[in-house]
């Protein structure tokens, strides 16, 4: 934290163009660095992995539990004999694909109860914060599981059940950015000329509360991302699809034996979130340069 | 305000969370597809829609919404959740006989991260640019990244695979049952390490991250001045002066981290075989008991919304300057 500030103190970058310097301040971040190349690197592998690496998924392949680069097999099989590598590929997309998901559902609802707390104050204001607090109070995962038992184990209720639980942080992030943006002087200058509310909250205060939501966002892909894999791991997420959190939960009772066909996908989904963590603390400290100094 | 006086506002306002927990869980049994006739008549095999109409009758489902709603709160008010179809027994019962392990399980694991972090964190706060800081630095980037149910299955695949430390799961050797309490105790120490340093591995990275920052920022206040002006040592300083002043923060987090830590301790009860509410939360899912499950949920309601009541008291306790308002 401390090079961090000796960095910020000590750059010669003094443009004009606030974007520019954005990009340049993220740039000067190793770790933010590190964090992306690793980001695109598994985008790569779960996207593009699949057009030169084309065995099937689901399709049993060779003796169960082969070990990791024998049989011209790289990560080896998992309990019906199917190739790990594919299952990775495969897994990757769904995983990616529920966080990205999740993540907006609950950036959504987020926005919309922090923004219009923060912008009306009063009643509503304390009305949104006690629903916001309320959801605070249900232990999440316990709360998705529910969802999930009773309306079934599909795509679309995993990611609403996740996208639901998880929204608190956004609310409280945006509402205090409203409450700060609402009272400087270009907001007074916009109602002055007769601007209506909806106008004055998505066109003229969102975009400039945009930075520390933008680094909460973040983060939510990654915590959904986590929490899909404990719901798949736990046998709750839809079985004809594969994600990560799935492949670890169906070897999961051959541990003693396999461990590897446990261990390789949890360590996907920790060098993905890491990935994500690396970059999220790498956009906060470019889009908040004030908060740098702590 | 005094004490008394905010405690009974905060209780207040907990019941009334807890009402809106009740509205939430019926609302969701009621607009779920499948009702508890078709799960009963599920169990039996199936039956006619003689049948089907005969239950619905019998457990009050074709009465309107709100008058089920009633019923259901206030057999809940008396504490009663209902019976399991699947257990055949009452879901308090079923919940209280399983309470104790989760507790166990959630409390010891947060006195080890809280007490772990606090070191490191004051280490790390202490010498700047030492090791601590880097143990620190990758605690809280792996604390955050790592799925907790793979860090549980890491740990057994190290000690229970290649060294054969600790057992795999469950909570106590069934040979121990006529043994006598402190060897039972013993086991069930045994039992309990690996899922409680799981478990709190999520929570080590939280508290020391936390700790450093507070004690940084005590650190460059006037009194820590006085105090080294004073001639104290520089451990007293820390320990004595600086270290009750960053409780603060970790407390408030402590508390409202709690609700998330039952989560977590739902995901490292299912890698271990550990039997509490969570194991069991995740056995009547799978029997779709929906009694039982909602019994769950509005009962671990309960616990966070009594940890948050007195994490502000505790907080109240600590820190005078939170009384003012």
């Amino acid at each position: 934290m401390n090079d961090k500030v000796k960095i910020a103190e000590t750059s010669p970058i003094n443009f004009t163009n606030p974007r520019r310097e954005m990009t340049a301040m993220f740039f000067q971040n190793y770790a933010a660095v590190a964090g992306l190349i690793l980001l695109v690197a598994i985008l790569l592998f779960v996207f593009v992995g699949p057009l030169f690496h084309t065995v099937d998924p689901f399709e049993m392949v060779w003796a169960p539990f082969t070990l990791p680069l024998q049989e011209g097999f790289i990560l080896g099989t998992d309990y019906l004999g199917r190739d790990i590598l594919s299952a990775m590929m495969a897994g990757g997309q769904v995983s990616l694909a529920i966080g990205l998901a999740a993540a907006s559902v609950s950036l959504f609802i987020g926005v919309l109860v922090g923004s219009f707390a923060g912008y009306y104050g009063g009643v509503i204001e304390e009305l949104l914060m006690r629903f916001t607090e309320f959801f605070q109070v249900l232990p999440t995962l316990l709360f998705s599981m529910v969802i999930v038992a009773l309306f079934g184990a599909s795509l679309l209720t995993v990611t609403l059940a996740i996208g639901v639980v998880s929204w608190t942080a956004v609310a409280r992030v945006t509402r205090s950015e409203f409450l700060r943006i609402r009272e400087l002087e270009y907001v007074a200058a916009a109602r002055s000329g007769s601007a209506k509310d909806f106008y004055l909250i998505f066109k003229v205060i969102l975009p400039n509360a945009l930075p520390p939501i933008v680094v909460q966002a973040n983060l939510m892909v990654g915590s959904a991302i986590l929490f899909e894999a404990a719901l798949s791991f736990l046998g709750l997420s839809d079985p004809n699809v594969m994600s990560w959190g799935q492949v670890i939960g169906s070897n999961r009772p051959y541990i003693l034996d396999a461990g590897f066909a446990v261990a390789v996908p949890g360590f996907a989904i920790f060098l993905t979130v890491l990935a994500i963590s690396l970059v999220g603390d790498g956009l906060n400290d470019a889009l908040n340069p004030k908060l740098r100094q702590r | 305000m005094n004490f008394g006086k905010i405690l009974v506002k905060r209780i207040g306002y907990g019941l009334i969370l807890l009402v809106a927990v009740v509205v939430l869980n019926f609302t969701l049994i009621t607009i779920a597809p499948g009702d508890v006739a078709d799960s009963i008549a599920g169990d039996m095999g199936g039956a006619d829609a003689e049948v089907l109409a005969e239950i619905r009758i019998r457990y009050g489902l074709d009465q309107p919404f709100l008058v089920q709603l009633w019923r259901y709160a206030s057999s809940i008010a008396v504490l009663d959740l209902g019976h399991s179809y699947f257990y055949n027994e009452a879901v308090t019962s079923l919940i209280m006989q399983r309470l104790p392990a989760t507790l166990l399980l959630v409390f010891s694991s947060q006195i080890l991260a809280i007490t772990l972090g606090m070191l490191i964190g004051v280490m790390a706060a202490r010498k700047p640019n030492s090791f601590f800081n880097l143990v620190v630095t990758f605690l809280s980037l792996f604390g955050f990244a790592a799925p907790v149910f793979w860090t549980g299955i890491l740990l057994i695949i190290l000690f229970v695979s290649i060294f054969s430390v600790f057992p795999v799961g469950g909570m106590m050797s069934a040979s121990l049952i006529d043994a006598s309490w402190y060897e039972q105790w013993l086991n069930i120490a045994y039992h309990l390490v690996l899922p409680m340093v799981t478990l709190a591995s999520i929570y080590f990275a939280i508290y020391s991250r936390l700790t450093r920052a507070a004690m940084q920022e005590v650190m460059g206040s006037d009194y820590i001045r006085t105090a080294r002006a004073k001639g104290l040592s520089e451990t007293r300083v820390f320990y004595k002066h600086a270290l009750r002043n960053s409780l603060g923060p970790l407390v408030t987090v402590a508390g409202l981290q709690f609700s998330a830590v039952i989560s977590g301790a739902v995901v490292v009860e299912a890698v271990f075989s550990w039997p509490g509410l969570g194991t069991l939360a995740l056995q009547s899912i799978l029997a779709r008991d929906t009694p039982t499950i909602m019994g769950i949920l509005f009962f671990s309601s309960l616990v966070v919304i009594i940890v948050n009541i007195f994490t502000d008291l505790v907080l109240r306790a600590i820190d005078p300057r939170i009384r003012i308002d």
